[in-house]
């Protein structure tokens, strides 16, 4: 097995999280129509872990993810990173959160459609403290061959694998995944998995994944069961599996 | 190359085309701008510059005969720096080969001091050695116009003696830029020139030797023109001095400022208007184009890129398009600028051209353009990344579209799905709609101001010589005659009509308003010379009383029935005040006008006449031509048709130019922006069209979804962009005014036809060109790339 950060048991004088959520609300106002994203979040998340975040679609899950990246601010409640308050409409301190912190794959993977897969990646490590270089990012998700291609010479599932190492290549201290494996086959998901566990392993980044694939739940420290805009229930996986032992 | 710089060259060159477009518009607003300024300033610094070193006198005057004696208590009034005595004779000429009358202004040229005032500049030849009564030096358009060369001979009357003369240099003089025959309003270098004769040699010819009969001044830095002109004036009236005159009254410098005012003011205008317009254009295009990058944008916001970083990254891509705009617009408008003040040289005789680049001009066009595309490009980056980053990024919500007016109104069976879809998308989005619409009638605008002028002219000319001044020929009395001279022009052989007129050199005074001019006397019942109302209809002439021109009013601040004093400039200089007894329309000049027995009473003169209007028999005009160069008195002889054609011939050269060039220019904005608004369409709505491809919809469906919307904001901008046009026009022609012309606003039905077919065939191009893009819709894209 392999070692691991796991977060104390809760009965022990808690360390403290590094993100605090605490009556997250979120709501979209579209004319008449009004949408509850988010109805009361509370969730900690500790730092090195890696959590999974389970549940329907349009239970709001993307919109959380959102929140705790900077990219989007709450309608109510506080969320908290380390120092960063993530409440603050504060743009350039935003800014420098992602920038200094943040490892995103967003599920429809924005790529730059006017840059290859190597400047894709780049556009990130040029701005980023300790990046890896453009070409190792994209030889862990098994990319290196395709490194001079445009998005639209590459499938979806390759694309994924783009968004991959460009959230990977900065070394983030927090990577947040929405559906990476969404495109990709078992055996393909397995190995961007894996390459997620072990940025989570080797550089302890705080990392959470959204899935709608339950296997995957089993890789995880803890699995966050999502429904409706708030927190169900949340698992503590006694014994994490290895990417490479999953399959579907 | 740092990534995020290679998006921006992918970028451009992904949009060439419409990179391409928006650098031309650029490029027009700036080539109009430095065009017009360029050459704007460097006829100004070239008639500065020719002045001061060729030290064109600052105070004329003219005189019956003064001993030379005078001219030192001339030089002693304070103010004065240089006295220049001369003889000034209006000669007729006998030119070989050229049957015509030709009529000349002989000047003298002082023997002994060579720099004097109003030099000569020497294109050929040498001056006139001192004492020689045969030797000349001609003005150059008048030595081009005949082929005259040093060596060359020709025949003068001086005097009333026959004199063989011969050109011993060609040259040119700060004095006569234009070359106008008195009375006449445009330049006839073939009919009329100026001669320049040795001072001792012309004096002996007019029986003024030791004696002179003109003036010319200069004054020391800061001396009080009005006060030399008035202690001048004392002076010379017992001489029979004719009031002297500031420069700024001299026939050829007056005619010059004012054609340079007049193209400074179309040389600001029309290039603001054009920069205007330009700037309003790259404005709307880049915003648009910035704000379809928008969830880039916020896909560079979610990776750690600040506000600043995008902003800077969005302005650099714009700057490249403005900037090769600019860059092409300063070399295409410098280049056009040296073809125009080269045009501008053929009329005014100048013996240089001080062409140089001005870097304010080109900084004003450049900044213009670049703060313009920088403001749209900062607004649309702002727009995108005040959304949080996750809401940027997903594709904007699907459009809440609503049933249009036309649906609501009942018309809907009426209308296909793929209508609907047309109306439901403009109406969608009125603001955008709205300023395509803006922005295509714009450039349908622009094209109506290049030819309105042309226009314009075209019915002033029609006005002037098809119902104002109908006559044949006029010819010119040297001197006040009596009235009899009448019967001998009606006795010559071909002649079939005679009118004659009377010309007084006045100064109208209204109030503190004063004005120089001619009242001119004519006959009250004339047909060759009619005067309009401002509705065009003949005015009938009143047994007393001054009619002028409602400019000439308006510049006198005077209503009908007002008094007004008119100081006669001619003979003992009476003082007299005459009742304003209507004002009529003329757009050109500023003239005065009284009934011809009016104005010998006024004169207190027996019925005299300056000259006559000539009704003649087509056949018999080159015998005619040579009757009249017999006759003793007549100075000079001008043939109607001549001054059509000289006047077209200005016309042809200058201002079709400037048509032309602002013409292809407005062309070429106002397809820049059709094509953008079609592209931007295409670009927005690609994914939307190749989708419907997707469910079965055939290429022809699509094609007429994303035209037709192109075709209805076009039919809604051309009728607006026709009445923004006329309303450019009117402006423009307001702040045309001179004494020299009013402009009336005249738009011919070619014109609208050829402005309105100008964006037709741009929308047609530009459908064609986003028709050809349609069809290769990448279907597949759709499907692979979520959204
Ligand atoms: N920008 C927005 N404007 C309006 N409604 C939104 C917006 N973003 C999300 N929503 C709505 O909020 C709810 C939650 O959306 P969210 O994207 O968080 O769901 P999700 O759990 O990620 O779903 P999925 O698994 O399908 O990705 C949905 O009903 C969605 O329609
Ligand atoms: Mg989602």
């Amino acid at each position: 097995m392999p070692e691991q950060v796991s977060p104390p048991p809760l009965c022990s004088p808690a360390p403290r999280p590094i993100f605090e959520a605490r009556g997250l609300t979120k709501v979209y106002q579209m004319g008449e129509v009004r949408v509850d994203a988010l109805r009361g979040v509370d969730l900690d998340l500790y730092a090195g872990e890696l959590v999974v975040l389970l549940g329907p679609s349009g239970s709001g899950k993307s919109t959380l993810l959102n929140i705790l990246g900077g990219l989007d601010t709450p309608t109510s409640g506080t969320v908290r990173y380390a120092e960063h308050d993530l409440t603050v409409d504060d743009d350039a301190a935003m800014t420098q959160y992602r920038r200094e912190h943040v490892g995103f794959v967003f599920q429809f993977y924005n790529l730059i459609p006017s840059l290859t897969a190597r400047e894709n990646v780049a556009l990130v490590t040029e701005i980023a403290h300790d990046p890896m270089t453009p070409e190792e990012a994209l030889a862990l998700v098994g990319l290196a061959p395709r490194m001079d291609h445009f998005p639209s010479q590459m499938s979806g599932g390759e694309q994924q694998r783009v968004a991959i190492a460009r959230a990977v290549a900065k070394r983030p201290q927090v990577l947040l995944c929405d559906e990476p494996t969404g495109a990709l086959d078992a055996q393909t998901g397995v190995m961007v998995l894996e390459v997620i566990a072990r940025v989570n392993q080797e550089l302890g980044t705080t990392t959470v994944v959204i899935t709608h694939n339950a296997v995957i739940a089993a890789m995880a420290d803890r699995v966050v069961h999502f429904g409706d805009g708030h927190v169900v229930r949340i698992e503590r996986n006694e014994s994490r599996k290895a990417a490479s032992e999953l399959s579907w | 190359m740092r990534a995020i710089d290679r998006k921006l060259w992918r970028d451009l060159w992904h949009m060439r085309g419409q990179a391409v477009a928006i650098a031309l518009v650029v490029m027009c607003g700036v080539g109009t701008y430095v065009m017009f300024l360029s050459t704007l300033g460097a006829l100004r610094a070239t008639q500065d510059d020719y002045y001061r070193e060729y030290r064109f006198a600052e105070v004329f005057a003219t005189l019956k005969r003064a001993p030379e004696s005078l001219r030192a208590r001339i030089a002693a009034i304070p103010g004065v720096e240089r006295v220049e005595t001369r003889v000034v004779e209006a000669v007729r000429l006998d030119m070989p080969d050229f049957a015509e009358p030709v009529s000349a202004r002989m000047v003298s040229l002082a023997d002994d001091a060579p720099h004097g005032l109003n030099g000569l500049h020497l294109r050929e030849g040498r001056l006139p050695l001192p004492g020689r009564a045969d030797e000349v030096v001609v003005s150059t358009p008048f030595a081009k116009a005949h082929t005259l060369h040093p060596g060359d001979r020709f025949h003068a009357i001086l005097n009333g003696r026959r004199q063989a003369l011969t050109v011993v240099g060609t040259a040119l003089s700060p004095e006569f830029v234009q070359q106008l025959r008195p009375g006449s309003a445009f330049p006839d270098p073939k009919r009329y020139g100026v001669m320049w004769m040795g001072r001792k040699a012309l004096g002996q010819a007019y029986d003024l030797d030791g004696a002179f009969n003109d003036l010319a001044l200069s004054l020391r830095p800061g001396a009080d023109a009005q006060d030399v002109i008035d202690r001048v004036d004392a002076l010379i009236t017992p001489f029979g001095g004719l009031g002297a005159y500031a420069r700024k009254d001299q026939l050829s410098h007056r005619f010059l400022t004012q054609e340079l005012d007049q193209l400074g003011t179309l040389a600001t205008l029309f290039p603001t208007m054009f920069m205007g317009v330009a700037a309003f254009l790259l404005n709307v295009v880049i915003s648009r184009l910035v704000t379809m990058q928008r969830e880039q944008i916020a896909t560079l916001k979610a990776f750690g890129y600040g506000n600043g970083a995008v902003t800077v990254h969005y302005l650099k891509l714009v700057a490249v398009i403005a900037g090769a705009g600019i860059a092409g617009g300063i070399l295409l408008g410098v280049w056009l600028g040296h073809a125009l003040s080269g045009i501008y040289m053929e009329f005014y005789y100048f013996p240089w051209l001080r062409f140089s680049l001005q870097p304010a001009t080109m900084l004003e066009a450049a900044g213009a353009s670049l703060a313009a595309a920088g403001a749209g490009t900062i607004v649309a980056v702002w727009r995108a990344a005040r959304l949080s980053p996750a809401q940027a990024m997903r594709p904007e919500p699907p459009p809440r579209y609503r049933e249009t007016l036309v649906e609501q109104l009942g018309l809907k069976r009426w209308l296909s799905q793929p209508t609907r879809m047309i109306l439901r998308h403009i109406w969608r989005k009125p603001l955008k709609s709205a300023l395509t619409v803006l922005g295509i009638a714009l450039a349908c605008g622009i094209i109506l101001t290049g030819l309105f002028q042309r226009d314009t002219v075209g019915f002033m000319m029609n006005v002037h010589y098809g119902l104002a001044q109908r006559e044949d020929l006029s010819v010119a009395f040297t001197d006040p005659t009596a009235y009899r001279a009448r019967f001998d022009l009606a006795g010559l052989h071909g002649v079939e009509h005679v009118e004659v007129f009377r010309s007084v050199p006045v100064r109208l005074r209204h109030g503190h308003l004063e004005h120089r001019t001619t009242i001119r006397g004519i006959e009250p019942d004339g047909e060759l010379q009619r005067l309009l109302d401002t509705e065009l209809r003949p005015v009938a002439m009143p047994s007393e009383g001054i009619l002028m021109t409602d400019h000439l009013g308006k510049m006198l601040g005077v209503r009908v029935g007002d008094r007004i004093v008119v100081e006669v400039l001619e003979g003992n200089r009476p003082l007299r005040e005459a009742v304003v007894a209507g004002l009529v329309k003329e757009y050109l000049g500023v003239a005065a006008y009284m009934d011809l027995a009016a104005l010998n009473r006024f004169m207190h003169e027996g019925p005299t006449i300056s000259g006559a209007w000539l009704a003649v028999d087509h056949a018999q005009l080159q015998g005619l031509y040579a009757r009249l160069k017999e006759l003793p008195r007549v100075a000079g002889v001008a043939e109607r048709i001549q001054e059509i054609r000289n006047f077209n011939r200005l016309m042809d050269e200058t201002m079709l130019f400037f048509t032309y060039v602002s013409t292809v220019f407005a062309v070429v904005i106002a397809f820049g922006v059709i094509y953008n608004s079609a592209r931007i369409a295409l670009t927005e709505r690609g994914r939307e069209l190749a989708s419907l491809r997707v469910l079965g919809f055939t290429r022809g469906e699509i094609g007429y979804i994303l035209l037709g919307e192109l075709g209805i904001l076009t039919a809604v901008a051309i009728p607006l962009g026709l009445k923004l046009g006329e309303a450019m026009c009117y402006y423009i022609a307001l702040t045309m005014q001179t004494d020299l012309f009013r402009v009336p606003v005249v738009l011919v039905p070619q014109t609208y036809a050829f402005a309105v077919a100008v964006v037709i065939v741009s929308a047609l191009l530009s459908g064609l060109a986003v028709r050809r893009r349609l069809d290769r819709l990448d279907l597949i894209a759709v499907l692979k790339t979520p959204e």
